[in-house]
């Protein structure tokens, strides 16, 4: 009798700690996505109303603390440095994919470089711009030097995602392109890749998010001016985005804030559609398979 | 005639495919090179200047004064700082990421999941730079009335940095544990463990070296983190004896970004310096990463 109750007693006690662990879990999970509104709400609510044209497209001064030549040189930085890093990442994974023999040494090394370079600080891509692009090339502070830097930097994302894209490609693919008489290559261009596209262009929308967000490789390389209007000359110095946004808040004062809150707004608006972007990509490639 | 041609044909071809394999293998050195770039510029400015100072005198020095007379370059207090920062990242973010990504993998319904998972991806998304500002507006405002001090501080650069590293923690660990083999789960289950002990008795400590691996990746993040840190951390160099969680400090890259924009000089060599520094850290992480895919990839 008394072994029986304390059975029980165990049990209930096992039950109450077991329920306290399953509200922790869910605490926690709420807690994830609620700083992620929070965060998101407090930009946007406080940065939307202090959008309009002339923070947009207008000339910057003090009164307008335009964003134009910011949101110009961002978009600069963007389609250059994919035309660059694009093709050398996707024929970089052809080749890991598609060429490279197994166990092949070059194959580890070029997977130990990429890793790394997924792995390396945006300020030491920063720093290694500046003495490099900056300094020894002698593209001095630019969006060309920032360019170069970028381009490096958004390398191993659109190996990564261009690799397992090609991966994905089911064999009997290449086997059938073969088996007609095509050549490797052609198999490669006309097959692999675009039945790989998905996949690669939802690397590429990755690169385009974190080139928006970048602020520590470019503050060096591309430098924190602003322009009363955009150039497209490239070897002039311009601030993106994100930079703005930097100096106008360590500005401290109330007009440079909220307009800070608005650059804000604007970036996060971005990253958003970037990310809708990719996720429907995603589930795009999971339903074909 | 005819024969020719075709061979003709077949010579382009070829000329063509091993062309083209050639230009792949290129594209596949350009990370290589670009490593081995990064490494070479970055140890033949730093180097010379660490020399000139001494190695000692450099790393195991606690007072920094590039304006001093004699100048000092001493970089303990922000080798240190960047410890304090990413321990503190790591108490906060890796409990909740952890448990956050048990939720996901174990609990979530399958509708919540499709409102869940993409907010933890859009919180990957997000610039440092707005997690600096939220840091500035709300968190060291937050730290300076329920704690005191002027708030920019170790803690608050803690709160961000743990925040900033979640999503990291949480998707690698999700999907280690879901590469745990049910069986587990059921073994457990059927001895009439409940679904919380089996949780984490059975499936979180079979998936431990994934949970291992978002934490290293996490210390990285925590560790290269810049903008969102210098916006929140106060960044004045502080003794030794003088750190503490409420204090404000400076960091290996915020000394970096805070002064590279008017040094030069030995000024400038040791900021890069800093930056070897920061880049040998970051060596140790990945290497031991590496070794850690290897380990769980052996068994």
């Amino acid at each position: 009798m008394t072994e029986r109750t304390q059975d029980e007693k165990y049990l209930k006690k096992r039950k109450a700690h077991s329920f306290a662990l399953k509200a922790l879990i869910w605490l926690c999970g709420i807690l994830t996505v609620g700083i992620l509104v929070y965060i998101l709400l407090f930009i946007l609510v406080r940065g939307i109303p202090n959008i309009n044209m002339k923070f947009l497209f207008g000339q910057y001064d003090s009164e307008t603390l335009s964003a134009f030549s910011s949101i110009i040189a961002t978009i600069e930085i963007i389609v250059i440095s994919l035309a660059a890093a694009l093709p050398i990442g996707v024929f970089c994974a052809i080749y890991l994919t598609e060429y490279a023999r197994r166990g092949n040494k070059a194959v580890k090394v070029i997977r130990l470089a990429v890793d790394t370079l997924a792995g390396i600080p945006s300020i030491v891509y920063g720093l290694f711009g500046m003495i490099f692009f900056v300094g020894i090339l002698g593209f001095r502070t630019s969006v060309l030097s920032g360019i170069c830097t970028v381009s490096i930097m958004i390398l191993p994302v659109i190996i990564s995602s261009s690799e397992e894209a090609i991966k994905a490609v089911p064999d009997m693919y290449r086997e059938g392109s073969l088996g007609l008489g095509a050549t490797r290559l052609r198999t490669v261009f006309k097959i692999v890749l675009p039945t790989a596209m998905p996949g690669i262009l939802s690397g590429v929308i990755l690169a385009i998010g974190r080139i928006v967000g970048e602020s520590a490789a470019l503050i060096f390389t591309s430098g924190t001016n602003v322009l009363k209007a955009p150039t497209l000359d490239l070897t002039a110095s311009q601030r993106t985005l994100a930079i703005h946004m930097y100096m106008l808040a360590g500005e401290g004062l109330p007009h440079h804030r909220d307009m800070a809150f608005a650059t804000g707004a604007i970036l996060i608006i971005i990253v958003f559609a970037v990310n809708m972007a990719a996720t429907k990509l995603a589930s795009k490639i999971g339903r074909e398979q | 005639m005819v024969r020719s041609k075709i061979t003709n044909t077949e010579h382009k071809i070829n000329l063509y495919e091993n062309v083209m394999q050639i230009v792949f293998f290129i594209s596949a050195l350009v990370s290589v090179m670009a490593v081995i770039a990064i490494c070479l510029f970055l140890l033949l400015r730093g180097i010379p200047a660490i020399a000139e100072i001494g190695f000692m005198n450099f790393v195991f020095n606690e007072k920094w004064g590039p304006a001093n007379v004699p100048a000092s370059y001493g970089i303990l207090s922000m080798i240190v700082g960047s410890m304090y920062v990413t321990a503190g990242a790591i108490v906060i973010g890796v409990p909740i990421g952890l448990l956050c990504a048990v939720f996901l993998a174990e609990f979530c319904p399958d509708n919540l999941y499709r409102i869940v998972k993409p907010a933890v991806n859009l919180l990957a998304g997000i610039p440092s730079i707005i997690y600096g500002f939220f840091g500035m507006e709300i968190v060291v405002p937050f730290v300076r009335e329920s704690f005191g001090g002027n708030g920019f501080s170790i803690l608050s650069a803690s709160i961000i940095l743990g925040i900033m590293i979640l999503p990291t923690v949480i998707s690698i660990s999700e999907s280690s544990i879901r590469a745990v083999p049910s069986s587990y789960a059921e073994g457990s289950l059927g001895l009439g463990a409940t679904k919380e002990e089996t949780v984490f008795r059975v499936v979180v400590p079979a998936a431990k070296s994934g949970v291992l691996t978002s934490i290293i990746l996490g210390i990285g993040r925590a560790v290269g983190e810049t903008m969102a840190v210098v916006m929140v951390a106060g960044n004045s160099v502080m003794p030794l004896n003088k750190i503490a969680l409420l204090k404000p400090i400076r960091t290996l890259t915020t000394n970096i970004v805070t002064e590279m924009s008017y040094a030069s000089g030995l000024h400038e060599a040791s900021l890069i310096g800093t930056g070897v520094v920061l880049f040998v850290f970051i060596i140790i992480l990945n290497t031991a990463l590496s070794l850690l895919k290897s380990k769980s990839s052996r068994n």
